[in-house]
């Protein structure tokens, strides 16, 4: 299987009087469609490699290569249209726009595609807000809905581009243990289904060992990598 | 763009008491402005209608004084068929004499004119206070303090000698009153038939034609035009500006103060939109790190601060006519003379009140410009890793 995601000798240096290197030579490749967990302790550099894969950050030297196209050399624009069209985001803080309607905020991603909404995305998108069980809440504003039921709609919000990879920062981590099994089961279940990428940080390794492969970061670098198909 | 337009109103709507607090901050700037400017305007109008209103705008005089001015239907017709701007066009023959009360002997100034074509410019009809401006053979009609101070009656006739000596019998029918001591305490008007049988002139000859014109401020231009396609020599033109330069520039020194005024109001509109919208930026930044995140690109995330300005200078504009136009009302019914009428007459000028709807839309726009640079440098990394 191809790889939907590449970096090779990535680096990444905080700070330009005190320097603070976070990653050190980091290579790593993620094969389409598999789901893999990424775990580490906090300050380990886990969220770092997610927000550099995801584009939001970028490498101090390495290649970063996402469907194929070289990242690290994009101007901010080509990023903003590569994230809308190929990555969906799943925060451990949920960051969905409070302003708007849970349908609204799962329809966000596509109006930023610049494109209208038809039935047809009208349909996929309450689709998929039954499939992560938000039926009864799509129209009330973001600010008002339970933890569990905001984590939810970024779940339904990362797939309405139909992204090839979903990049998710401790999705479950403020959720009580029943609702962070849903949640993993959901996120399996669309792994299978659409043949989403998956990658996903997590500090549970109950959850971890339910992944295809983990990658343990320890102080930067890749500790152990451990794959089993 | 659409999308931008649909953050900005959310973001609006989503806090409308911070919206409307804004949307009134722009809307108390922009109706001060509306109400210097229409005050100062219409003082200005009335002002300029009091003093030129009922006067000649541009005289035509003879070159050299006390001599009559030959065959004035010629340059009447030259000038009412050359210049369009002509709103009006008197001759007038005007000379100093004496009028005979009993013993002693009053002096004034004898006016003849073509009632009908003085009226468009003196509007006397509306100045008479006794009688009737409609003058035939030798009756005249005289100002009120000419006819109070020397108890002067309707229908009685008197003498009134030239100063070459020559006596002629005049009947007063009426008084008027053009608000102007000087005018209602010397005039007495006649046709300038009767005029011209007083003082001995022929039928051709005037003292001087008398003109308004549709733009009074363009006087100056106009009769520099008038002057240079003369063909005669023995004619000159006179404006009203020329004459009355200290109140040209008490008129400019209004305008001026007003318009600093006005300018300094919008400038702190201004200062207070980029303020409020750089704070809202601040308020924002999770939504435009999320935004970002997921792929709206710069430009967008500029724009939907842009709108937000435009949004609030189009609310703000509205509000501000609106109570811009309340203030002139309550004005005018509030502040009033002692005979009822308003203090100062108050002159809506659309046009402005438009400008000022315009100015309160680009100040705003303009204001959020800031904002929007500040938005399009935001980075979505600061927001995730910050939360």
């Amino acid at each position: 299987m191809d790889n939907v995601i590449k970096l090779s000798n990535v680096n990444k240096i905080y700070g330009t009087t005190i320097k603070t290197q976070v990653l050190f030579d980091v290579d790593l490749a993620v094969q389409q469609g598999s789901f893999n967990g990424i775990i580490g302790a906090s300050g380990s550099g886990k969220s770092t490699l997610l927000n550099i894969v995801g584009t939001l950050d970028k490498p101090t030297s390495g290649e970063v290569f996402i469907g194929g196209q070289r990242t690290d050399q994009m101007n901010k624009n080509e990023l903003a249209r590569l994230r809308n069209e190929t990555i969906g985001f799943i925060f451990q803080f949920h960051y969905l726009l409070p302003e708007f309607t849970a349908f609204e905020n799962v329809l966000m991603p596509y109006y930023i595609k610049n494109k209208k909404i038809d039935r047809k995305l009208e349909a996929r998108a309450h689709e998929l807000m039954d499939l992560v069980g938000l039926s009864k809440v799509k129209n009330n504003l973001a600010g008002n809905m339970s933890g569990g039921q905001q984590q939810r709609t970024a779940i339904a919000r990362s797939l309405i581009n139909n992204p090839k990879i979903i990049l998710a920062d401790e999705p479950t981590g403020n959720l009580d243990s029943e609702t962070t099994e849903i949640i993993y089961e959901l996120l399996r279940d669309i792994n299978k289904d659409f043949g989403t990428t998956f990658v996903v940080i997590t500090h549970d390794r109950r959850i971890a060992e339910k992944t295809d492969r983990i990658i343990e970061i320890k102080d930067g670098k890749i500790y152990t990598d451990f794959a089993r198909f | 763009m659409r999308l931008a337009f649909r953050i900005a109103l959310r973001f609006l709507t989503s806090s409308k008491g911070q919206t409307a607090l804004i949307a009134v901050g722009i809307a108390v700037g922009i109706s001060v402005q509306i109400f210097i400017g229409s005050l100062i305007e219409g003082l200005q109008i009335s002002l300029l209608d009091a003093t030129i209103g009922s006067a000649s705008h541009i005289t035509v005089n003879p070159s050299e004084k006390n001599t009559p001015i030959d065959d004035s239907g010629d340059i009447e017709t030259w000038l009412s068929t050359n210049y369009s701007e002509i709103t009006a066009i008197s001759p007038t023959l005007s000379k100093g004499a004496f009028l005979k009360i009993d013993d002693v002997t009053e002096q004034i100034v004898f006016r003849g004119f073509d009632p009908e074509k003085a009226n468009t410019i003196y509007k006397f009809d509306e100045a008479m206070i006794e009688g009737s401006f409609n003058l035939t053979g030798n009756e005249v009609v005289v100002g009120k303090d000419l006819a109070l101070e020397n108890d002067l009656k309707i229908g009685d006739d008197y003498d009134i000698i030239t100063p070459e000596g020559s006596v002629s019998t005049v009947r007063i029918v009426g008084y008027f009153d053009l608000k102007v001591a000087a005018i209602n305490k010397s005039w007495m008007i006649g046709t300038i038939d009767e005029a011209r049988t007083i003082f001995g002139y022929e039928d051709h000859q005037i003292t001087a034609l008398e003109m308004q014109i549709e733009t009074p401020f363009d006087a100056d231009l106009l009769s520099e035009i008038m002057i240079s396609d003369s063909v005669r020599n023995d004619i000159g033109f006179d404006n009203w500006k020329a004459q009355n330069e200290q109140l040209l520039s008490g008129l400019n020194g209004q305008s001026t103060s007003s318009l600093m005024i006005q300018v300094f109001v919008v400038i702190s509109v201004v200062l207070g939109i980029a303020s409020v919208l750089a704070i809202t930026v601040l308020q924002k930044s999770r939504q435009l790190g999320i935004l970002k995140a997921m792929g709206i690109n710069d430009r967008t995330s500029s724009l939907v601060f842009l709108f937000q300005g435009f949004i609030l200078g189009i609310l703000g504009g509205i509000l501000g006519i609106i109570f811009g136009l309340g203030l002139l009302l309550s004005f005018s019914k509030f502040a009033l003379n002692a005979d009822g009428t308003p203090v100062v007459p108050i002159f809506i000028n659309y046009s402005f009140i438009g400008l000022s709807g315009l100015i309160a839309v680009t100040a705003s726009t303009l204001a959020s410009i800031i904002p929007a640079l500040k938005s399009k440098k935001l980075s979505p990394i600061e927001v995730i890793k910050n939360g």
